[in-house]
């Protein structure tokens, strides 16, 4: 494996008595798929929310690309390359989706307020060039019919692709994806999926997918981490997680680790 | 061959314009202040009628009355920046209006006189002092926002205003105490008062144009700045703040800029209206200063500049449109001490509209406008 893009060593992040992250360490190579899974509660979200920033954990070192993330703002991380979706969506939901993306190019735009004032010059041709970058990633996404609408009012599986396409417009080096099919059917699981590849493949951006549906984490993941009441499992690869006897206790309980492997 | 292909291309542009108005062929096309030819037609002839008959075919008292309703549209701009598109509501308006109406009444005022003055009657020098002095309250009075939300800083903001009322009303060197007052904003360019009658113009028609030229300006420079990157991530502040800081957007750093400018726009309002009104009572910069500057907001549509211009020329009328009242009703007194005399209907009526926009129309007088808009856009289907 090359250098790994993301560390993540010994993390301990808890709430009071709860420990929601207990001591988790996980390497994220370049171009890799990496997936996380457990149980509700397990604490793949709170990952999540150490690596972008909004919370602070007690122990532990984040170094993602060379620089040690542990204490720095949400927007200083995202300026370094790390872009997520949520896992309930967080669009802003007044704005057009043409108006989400642009602002998911916000540090990409240098001009500041007094060009913005003035507007010829500078800031309108950043913003055209700029357009033009969130054009394409329409495009990518199949979102051209929707591209002035405010996103308020799309249908849940665009508003999706739609904040997917929010992180790519930010060209993060990382992405981090929490449940991209969760209340999906099956039809837009299945895009969502194919979006996720092509991203893998022709944009060459490594991943941390957090999924309930296995069938799409095994079928997509390089390597899956398994998790249960904030600490992890088993790490590996998609076959040696699904037969590992930890995970379908934590799944399926006592009995039925004991049934299959007997 | 250029010269061809240029004139082909913009042919073709405005064939498209008037045929498909939709249609854009270039990112810069779409992304132009006025978009489409209705608005280039509608904005241009309304600034022409704004700019010639109103002023010679109105009379003085009217235009006087318009002066201050575009000064104080120049206020609502800075409040509907702060609020409508920041998302931070601020009932300290007025505070920012006094520091502005202030700094320029002390810079522009006769020196040795009963107030502090500076002389320094120079309109562009003053107005920018007034906008900076303000702007720079405003980025003090900012972190406050970065710890408060919603109805608990609308409160906090609301502390502002009695503040200043109290500084204001006790600092008689500058403000000349209440009930007396102090001089305005002497309004002066080039060695002419543009308040005082002249052999071309009486002093009603200069302030009407000078404010009417300032707020185009101002309005030009807001229109530009929410459409810019610093718009959307005030626009993303207030839609959903800690997605906002996850993108990349420093929440706190827009909070203090959506401040700053807003004051700076108070400010230079402030210093206007009181030239135009001609004299600052502190007892003036009241809780129902900034609410009337709230009502403008939200009467106009939170969240668009053209609302806010709307809105101020609305409520600075309504008052003298009551006035009218009792000469098309007869049973309406002009009595000012009346119950349902003229001067209490206008502040009934104003708790009215506000009630009235917020259940019927929350995207104020901009809101029917789309509405209208929209009706002739789909005609002649309902929609």
């Amino acid at each position: 494996m090359t250098e790994p893009i993301l560390v993540f060593d010994d993390v301990h992040l808890s709430f009071a008595g709860v420990k929601a992250v207990n001591g988790v360490s996980f390497e994220v190579g370049e171009r890799e798929l990496f997936a996380i899974i457990g149980p509700n509660g397990a604490g793949k979200t709170s990952i999540f929310n150490v690596l972008s920033g909004v919370y602070r954990p007690q122990r532990g070192r984040v170094v993602f690309d060379g620089v040690d993330l542990v204490g720095k703002p949400p927007h200083r991380i995202a300026a370094l390359g790390m872009a997520r979706t949520f896992q309930n969506i967080e669009l802003f939901s007044n704005l057009t989706v043409l108006d989400n993306l642009m602002l998911g190019r916000h540090h990409h735009i240098r001009y500041g307020a007094p060009s913005a004032f003035a507007w010829f010059g500078r800031a309108r041709h950043e913003e055209i060039a700029n357009r033009a970058v969130v054009e394409n990633i329409v495009d990518f996404l199949e979102l051209e019919q929707w591209r002035s609408f405010p996103v308020g009012l799309l249908p849940y599986g665009v508003q999706k692709r739609v904040e997917l396409g929010r992180a790519l417009a930010m060209e993060p080096k990382l992405l981090l994806l929490d449940e991209p099919v969760a209340g999906m059917n099956l039809e837009e699981t299945e895009d969502m999926a194919r979006f996720v590849l092509d991203i893998r493949d022709e944009l060459d951006i490594p991943m941390i997918l957090v999924e309930h549906d296995m069938g799409l984490v095994m079928d997509l993941a390089d390597r899956v981490m398994a998790m249960d009441f904030g600490t992890p499992i088993v790490t590996g690869t998609p076959g040696q997680v699904q037969a590992d006897e930890g995970v379908i206790r934590a799944y399926l309980g006592q009995e039925h680790a004991t049934e299959v492997t007997s | 061959m250029t010269e061809q292909r240029s004139t082909s291309v913009s042919t073709k542009a405005s064939r498209q314009l008037w045929g498909r108005p939709e249609l854009y062929t270039s990112y810069g096309q779409n992304l132009r202040m006025l978009n489409t030819r209705p608005k280039q037609v509608a904005v241009v002839a309304m600034v022409l009628l704004a700019a010639t008959y109103v002023p010679f075919g109105l009379p003085d008292e009217w235009l006087h009355l318009f002066a201050m309703g575009l000064a104080a549209a120049i206020g609502a701009i800075g409040l509907n920046i702060v609020t409508g598109y920041a998302g931070q509501v601020s009932l300290g308006h007025a505070f920012f209006l006094a520091i502005g109406a202030y700094t320029a009444s002390a810079l522009s005022g006769e020196p040795g006189r009963r107030t502090i003055g500076f002389g320094i009657t120079f309109l562009p020098l003053w107005l920018l002092a007034a906008g900076v002095v303000a702007g720079v309250a405003g980025v003090i009075v900012a972190p406050l926002a970065t710890r408060l939300r919603g109805l608990y800083l609308a409160i906090v903001t609301l502390g502002l205003v009695f503040l200043g009322l109290h500084i204001f009303k006790e600092w008689k060197a500058l403000t000349g105490g209440p009930g007396v007052g102090r001089q305005g904003p002497v309004p002066e360019m080039f060695g002419q008062r543009l308040d005082r009658n002249g052999d071309l113009l009486t002093g009603d028609q200069k302030m009407y144009l000078l404010t009417l030229v300032l707020l185009v300006i101002f309005a030009v420079f807001a229109r530009n700045l929410v459409r810019s990157k610093v718009g959307r991530a005030f626009a993303a502040v207030r839609d959903r703040d800690i997605a906002a800081d996850v993108i990349g957007v420093s929440v706190t750093r827009y909070k203090v800029l959506a401040f700053g400018i807003s004051s700076f726009y108070a400010g230079c309002a402030g210093a206007l209206l009181y030239a135009v009104l001609g004299r600052v009572e502190p007892d003036s910069f009241n809780l129902l200063l900034s609410i009337q500057f709230v009502a403008m907001v939200l009467i106009g549509g939170a969240g668009t500049i053209s609302g806010s211009i709307m809105g101020a020329l609305f409520i600075t009328m309504l008052p003298r449109l009551t006035q009218e009242l009792p000469t098309v009703l007869p049973f309406i007194s002009s009595d000012v001490t009346a119950p349902l005399g003229a001067a209490n209907l206008a502040i009934i009526f104003y708790g009215l509209m506000i009630i009235l926009f917020l259940i019927f129309e929350p995207r104020g007088l901009f809101g029917i406008w789309i509405r209208i808009r929209n009706y002739f856009k789909a005609w002649p289907f309902s929609y």
